[in-house]
């Protein structure tokens, strides 16, 4: 096992120049390891939407590349989002944070929990590349192949989950994520 | 009247770069026309939010998405559409089938999906107009253009 913060340190060593689209627990752990204008905290967010706001950007900036970092519970709100990523070849690296728990509202299990395959589940949505990672030096030593190459990829990796947690909060306001954003991607506003 | 020819016309003469959709009886019939061409491009989604979602990425990045899909998909899509239009502040642009729309009207109809199509719409505060037999690509085109010439969302409703 691994914690979220050891996770996400190990991705922004690969991260490159790529968009990291971020949501719920994951928003404040790499808001406190990155601080790029490539870097979009999706939060507030819609429920599950993360990997296709991640898709839109990828289809849309071909060039650039995006990481999505979702969570377990995010992924269960909208598994469908993989059959949609398989059907739409893009440079998105999509990872699923499992760390059993709806960690933003303190700590409940989800209905997954115990039974649920993230692997399965994007390979049976017909994703291709699909890799598991359950602890830190397994992680550390795979994650430099499966954040390169084509995507769509999904990379499911086993946290461990936090009880007490706080309702995360976006570093910056949208309005100005949105113009940073864009100022990056070098379009006009 | 729209028709897959005359609305893909439309859309790539206004700029639309992607029709992301999850097709009803009717605009299903447009089909043949959006697959086949190259811009917009059409993208298919497994469900409605995922539109909302996915063209609110594509806005950031730089592209013209419109949505198409029935009323019954704009139900189940309200949260996404929230947070697009509302959070985000994105003027994403979207057209609706109303199944029975014609139906109710006459009062032959049981079907809610019309009696909360428009006060749906209200709600979200996206500003619509209705389309009946008599309306023509080239004012779908219209209704797309204003909305984007004042930055803001908008919604065509097609009577069925
Ligand atoms: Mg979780």
């Amino acid at each position: 096992m691994m914690t979220q913060q050891q996770a996400l340190e190990i991705v922004k060593r690969h991260r490159n120049n790529r968009v990291v689209v971020t949501t719920m627990s994951a928003v404040p752990t790499w808001a406190a390891l990155s601080d790029s204008p490539l870097d979009f905290h999706f939060i507030p967010s819609a429920m599950g939407h993360a990997p296709d706001l991640g898709l839109g950007i990828a289809l849309a900036r071909p060039e650039r590349g995006v990481i999505v970092l979702n969570g377990d519970g995010c992924m269960l709100m909208n598994l469908g989002s993989l059959i949609t990523l398989a059907n739409h070849p893009a440079n998105i690296h999509l990872l699923i944070l499992d760390n059993g728990l709806y960690e933003v509202t303190g700590g409940q299990p989800h209905a997954g929990v115990g039974h649920a395959d993230f692997a399965e589940l994007a390979r049976g949505a017909g994703i291709r590349r699909v890799y598991s990672f359950d602890n830190h030096d397994s992680w550390q030593a795979g994650a430099a192949e499966a954040l390169a190459g084509p995507g769509p990829a999904v990379i499911w990796l086993k946290i461990e989950g936090r009880l007490g947690q706080q309702t995360p909060k976006p570093p910056r306001p949208m309005s100005e994520q949105i113009a940073r954003l864009q100022a990056a991607l070098e379009l006009p506003g | 009247m729209l028709d897959g020819p005359s609305v893909a016309a439309a859309l790539e003469d206004c700029g639309v770069s992607h029709v992301i959709w999850v097709p009803d009886s009717v605009l299903g019939s447009w089909e043949p026309a959006l697959s086949g061409s190259q811009r917009p491009t059409l993208l298919r989604v497994c469900r409605e939010g995922e539109a909302f979602a996915l063209a609110a990425g594509l806005v950031l990045g730089g592209k013209k998405p419109v949505i198409f899909i029935q009323c019954t998909g704009l139900f189940e899509a309200g949260d996404a559409l929230r947070n697009a239009v509302h959070d985000l502040k994105l003027p994403i642009f979207m057209l609706v089938g109303v199944r029975s729309y014609y139906a109710h009207r006459q009062g032959k109809s049981n079907d809610s999906c019309p009696v909360f199509t428009e006060p749906i719409l209200r709600a979200w505060q996206i500003p619509y107009v209705v389309f009946e037999e008599r309306h023509t690509a080239a004012d779908l085109a219209a209704a797309y253009r204003q909305a984007q010439a004042e930055r803001r969302p908008g919604a065509v409703l097609v009577a069925e």
